[in-house]
């Protein structure tokens, strides 16, 4: 926070942390891949494996030298890039991202562990080590035009996992993905110049620093609205929010394992993170105007998205849609606008990533040894995998959201946000939890349970190496649901900051607005400011009484 | 002799700073010595001597302007040859591009014309000519010098477009780029008798300063329709140059029948230069009219946008589809064109640099992407430029994965992918465009970039995805696909079996070419990810074009 003062009032000086870092180590490890000749199997795997564990660990040594208390910018990380553009290299993580750039850390070893590429292994693994790259890059990055960059880039890997080792109509999920989400983004670049030029006068010259945009920028109503939905869109499609989902059961269903994992684990959170981090941040007062809309939407896509998972005959389209469903429980965490709902946004998409990215996992081992996904031609696995079997209960009942399990944490969090601002939503949306525990359970019910006969009764267990793999994931999904805390702990400070400035910019609008009779959303506005207060101050109490009957559970 | 004389003695007979025009200077005399030398000693005519001449002329010529741009650093522009020429950095700029792109077709020219066995020194020659043509266009400060440097470059280019004298495609381009271009050429003259029927010179800072000097008599609805008639007509010239919509009809049948280094000469130097001609005649002579043709360019822009980006997708001819994207790329240029028009020194400083950044940017992958079509368009035979279908793309991945690999590069910084160069010229120009307020303008911009990715996306999709024919029978070929995958029980956990590895085509890699590529790819990502040429450069070349006004 310090290097921040100091940025706003003596231009930027350049300071440095670990930061770069987590997005070095993975492009040098796939530059090394790609002077590696393509015969050498075992060492391409090896590098990537031990360059994306490098980065994995330096990840967990951001969370352990992170200052709880802090709900600030921390290794912030910062040098001048293209000077007479205002673009600066400015890296940092805080509460809201720390927990991703973590979760990203260790997704990527576990993709690369748990999963084989069946072909040309060298440009896979070097699309993958990139893909990281991109992915932390976004996560860190506070720079709006250097995030920008980021969030396109990892298009390409993905592009590539997706036409190269996937399956089916690859090459057209490949080119849809690609083409859906850069045309979302297209107008998002727009978006950003606009503000920044817009807002120059505002912050002392063009410069795309969220925070000095964030705290500085005093955009004309129409203008506000307008460069937000451009953000809104390339975030509501990278989420994805209900009617514009369309292209995640194509790319999620034909990419490879190791491709389904990151997307639903990594790059879907880009779109949440953005809204929260982009959107929220720099335009408290739109999106508060926008927030019914926004509700609206992630209840439909979780009570869509978990209609359509039940009716799926494919494992893995059924798990695409039901990220649909999760991802709406974030969508509606964010916009219930208080800090239950914004924490349990946070930590559900850290869940999600956990829980889904599990799922993935299991339903690609299947694939690999059934050679289908058809939900029909599968059962009674459970005979002759009964560890899979095990494995795959906790992930599901993890994604349903048990109680003691990670993901009840957030959902209840998101729901008691919900409630206090948002309450006939919060009331649909819960039944969404009941839709999921029904696609579910009778999912697994369908694939483990009953009669197996031929192929179903003679598949391999798991193998040593795959539970060593998905271990960690088994462990976060426990350990984050016994005891959230922890976690917890560190994105509050940061919400109750960013809960701060909304509060201070929409006053500041307010202000500007003598009349308040023509603004109809004054009088709720301060409501809902009050409310947050009590929220945040209700808070501990709540988050005891949960953790202590989880315990229980 | 007496008249000469007496002319000299009345200054007629200008003084010629030759120090200052030595790149200009070399470029042109080495054209000539070229075709002396080889003509004198025929056993020069072949091994690559040209090509090395060539390649060391613009190499003269790029090292003269570095000393040059320093002079001006210290002692201002200069305007040479009796105010014909101006000598600033913006000129400078443009005409190192120009060097580059010489350099860079000089060294795919070498093994294309060995490939194709063709005779050598006229390309070289021709192209040289034509190179300082357009260092000519773009320093010219005098509507008959722009005239005079238009045609120089573009006559080179009619006779280089059709020297590929076995294939009857390449006779068929020259010959419709030669009745267009001279039509367009025509339209052109027309359009300076009439400014300077208007202002009474042919001088651009006459020609803005008539304007300037009498502020009484000005009533643009009045007393300048046969101004603006004029301008619209010279502004019609320099669209048909740089293939702006509605004037880009040659464009791809020019660009499919063309050889394809010449392709690359035409996308680069020629498009380069026509761009930096077409701002400096229209900032530096008519900027007071800025108001008048900046709405005329906005059309331009978005039509070229529009229909660049939608026509080019149902091609199938990669030559074609990269002719319509130069078409949308013009659009964007176009568009930072418009930025400069401001009153707002600032602003226009922005979208100068963005215009100028984006003609470097461009240049280099452009030069670098034909490169890989030409080495492709060999085809199966070896021989031949005509393998050019998105077909003959497939499995380059596999055969030549350096070659698919630079290509990616190339074809996605073009797309506008983040750190290349691509990315940073298009964002440079969305942000001049949103500085200067054309937010419409810009929105166009970006969502016509991503229908232009669809036909890189398809490039790419043939060389690293594909494994079959992509145009024939890609419907039936998914179905089957699809097929093969439900039915694939029993096939050892591969769904990929029906990824039999495919036999790329054996492209020959002549090595020149093959390094004018990589130092293309390899620029196009420094280009993206560093600031190498904003301080001093860009800058100065950008605030010297704003400065002409």
């Amino acid at each position: 926070m310090l290097a921040l003062q100091l940025a706003v009032d003596a231009g930027p000086p350049s300071t440095f942390s670990v930061l770069p870092a987590l997005i070095a180590v993975p492009v040098l490890t796939a530059v090394l891949l790609a002077l590696l000749p393509a015969d050498r199997e075992a060492e391409i795997k090896l590098t990537a494996l031990v360059g994306t564990v490098i980065t994995g660990a330096l990840s967990f040594y951001v969370l352990w030298q992170f200052d709880a208390a802090d709900g600030g910018l921390q290794f912030v990380s910062r040098a001048t890039w293209i000077e007479s553009l205002g673009l600066s290299w400015f890296l940092a993580v805080d509460g809201i991202s720390l927990f991703l750039v973590v979760l990203t850390g260790l997704l990527f070893p576990i993709a690369i562990l748990t999963t084989e590429p069946h072909h040309d292994p060298k440009p896979y693994y070097l699309w993958l080590t990139l893909l990281m790259a991109g992915s932390m890059g976004a996560f860190l990055a506070l720079d709006l035009l250097l995030f920008f960059l980021f969030f396109e880039v990892v298009l390409v890997p993905m592009y590539f996992l997706i036409g190269g080792w996937g399956h089916g109509n690859k090459v057209y999920a490949a080119m849809k993905f690609f083409l859906y989400t850069m045309a979302a983004s297209a107008l998002m670049l727009v978006g950003i110049v606009s503000l920044v030029f817009l807002a120059s006068g505002d912050t002392g010259g063009p410069t795309f620093d969220v925070t000095i945009l964030a705290e500085n920028h005093e955009l004309s109503r129409l203008a506000s609205f307008l460069v937000f939905g451009s953000f809104a869109l390339a975030f509501a499609v990278k989420v994805p929010v209900f009617p514009v989902h369309t292209w995640l059961p194509d790319a999620h269903t034909e990419a490879p394992t190791a491709g389904s994992v990151i997307l639903a684990g990594v790059m879907l959170k880009l779109g949440t993170y953005g809204l929260l981090r982009f959107g929220l941040y720099l335009f408290p007062d739109v999106t508060r105007d926008l927030a019914p809309l926004f509700l609206t939407l992630g209840v439909i896509g979780i009570v869509y998205g978990a209609a359509v998972a039940t009716m799926q005959t494919d494992l893995k389209r059924l798990v695409a849609y039901s990220s649909v469903a999760h991802m709406g429980f974030i969508v509606l965490g964010i916009f219930a606008l208080n800090s239950q709902g914004l924490q349990g946004g946070i930590i559900q998409m850290v869940n999600h990533g956990v829980s889904t990215g599990a799922l993935f996992i299991l339903v690609g081992w299947v694939y690999e040894r059934r050679h289908t996904r058809e939900i029909a031609a599968l059962g009674g696995l459970q005979k002759a995998a009964p560890v899979m079997a095990a494995v795959f209960t906790l992930v599901m009942l993890s994604s349903i959201g048990l109680p003691g399990l990670n993901g009840f944490v957030g959902e209840f969090l998101v729901l008691l946000g919900a409630f206090s601002s948002a309450r006939w939503w919060a009331v649909i949306a819960t039944t969404g939890v009941i839709l999921a525990a029904l696609y579910l359970l009778w999912a697994y019910q369908r694939v483990f349970h009953g009669p197996a006969d031929g192929e179903n009764a003679e598949m391999a267990d798991l193998r040593p190496t795959e539970l060593l793999g998905i271990m960690p994931l088994l462990v976060l999904i426990v350990f984050m649901g016994v005891y959230p805390k922890p976690v917890l702990d560190r994105i509050e400070p940061a919400v109750d900051v960013l809960i701060a400035h909304i509060e201070e910019r929409v006053d500041d609008f307010e202000e500007d607005e003598p009349a308040p009779t023509e603004r109809p959303g004054v009088p709720g506005l301060v409501a809902t400011a009050e409310a947050a207060h009590e929220g945040e101050e209700g808070e501990e109490s709540a988050d005891d009484a949960e953790s202590g009957s989880e315990e229980e559970g | 002799m007496q008249l000469l004389a007496q002319q000299a003695v009345q200054g007629v007979i200008p003084d010629v700073a030759w120090s200052l025009i030595a790149p200009f200077v070399v470029l042109a005399v080495g054209g000539i010595l070229l075709i002396t030398i080889t003509s004198v000693v025929p056993a020069l005519r072949f091994n690559g001597f040209p090509a090395g001449f060539t390649i060391l002329t613009a190499g003269v010529s790029a090292a003269f302007l570095i000393p040059v741009w320093n002079r001006v650093t210290d002692d201002g522009p200069q305007s040479v040859v009796g105010g014909a020429l101006a000598i600033d950095h913006f000129s400078l700029y443009s005409w190192g591009v120009i060097c580059l792109a010489v350099f860079g077709v000089g060294a795919l020219l070498d093994g294309y014309l060995r490939r194709e066995g063709l005779d050598g020194p006229e390309w070289y020659v021709l192209m040289l000519m034509s190179a300082s043509g357009g260092m000519l266009l773009v320093a010219a400060e005098d509507l008959i010098l722009t005239f005079l440097g238009l045609e120089i470059l573009s006559i080179a280019v009619y006779v280089l477009a059709g020297l590929h004298l076995r294939r009857s495609d390449s006779q068929e381009a020259a010959f419709k780029y030669f009745v267009l271009g001279a039509l367009s050429s025509a339209v052109f003259l027309y359009g300076i008798a009439l400014v300077y029927g208007a202002t009474g010179s042919t001088s651009l800072s006459v020609i803005a300063g008539a304007r300037a000097d009498n502020p009484a008599g000005l009533n643009p609805l009045e007393n300048s329709s046969m101004m603006l008639v004029g301008m619209a007509m010279i502004l019609v010239g320099f669209a048909f140059k740089v293939s702006a919509v509605p004037f880009h009809m040659w464009t791809p049948d020019v660009y499919q029948g063309s050889p394809s280094p010449v392709v690359a000469f035409m996308a680069s130097a020629v498009k380069a230069a026509g761009f930096a001609g077409l701002i400096r005649v229209f900032w530096q002579g008519f900027g007071w009219y800025f108001e008048d043709w900046r709405a005329p360019m906005i059309v331009l822009a978005a039509a070229s946008l529009l229909v660049g980006s939608f026509l080019a997708l149902p091609q199938t001819n990669v030559k074609r589809m990269l002719a319509y994207s130069s078409i949308a790329h013009a659009g964007f240029m176009l568009t930072a064109v418009q930025a400069i028009a401001s009153d707002d020194t600032e602003v226009s400083v922005l979208a100068a640099e963005a215009l100028l950044f984006y003609l470097l940017a461009y240049t280099i992958m452009v030069v670098g992407t034909f490169g890989v079509i030409t080495l492709v368009g060999a085809g199966a035979d070896g021989r031949g430029d005509g393998a050019h279908s998105l077909d003959d793309y497939v499995g380059l991945a596999r055969s030549r994965p350096l070659l698919a690999g630079m290509m990616a590069v190339l074809l996605f910084s073009q797309a506008g992918i983040p750190f290349t160069s691509g990315f940073l010229a298009k964002f440079r120009v969305i942000a001049a465009a949103a500085d200067s307020g054309s937010y419409v303008l810009a929105g166009i911009a970006m969502l016509t970039a991503v229908v232009a990715a669809v036909l890189y996306l398809r490039i790419v999709v043939s060389m690293f995805l594909a494994s079959g024919p992509v145009v024939a029978h890609a419907a039936t070929d998914a179905a089957v696909d699809d097929e093969a995958d439900t039915e694939d029980g029993a096939g050892a956990g591969d769904d990929h079996g029906d990824d039999e590895p495919v036999d790329g085509p054996e492209v020959a890699m002549p090595r020149p070419a093959v390094l004018a590529i990589f130092v293309a790819a390899a620029a196009t990502i420094a280009l993206g990810i560093l600031p190498i040429v904003d301080r001093g450069l860009l800058t100065d070349a950008a605030t010297a074009l704003v400065a002409l006004k």
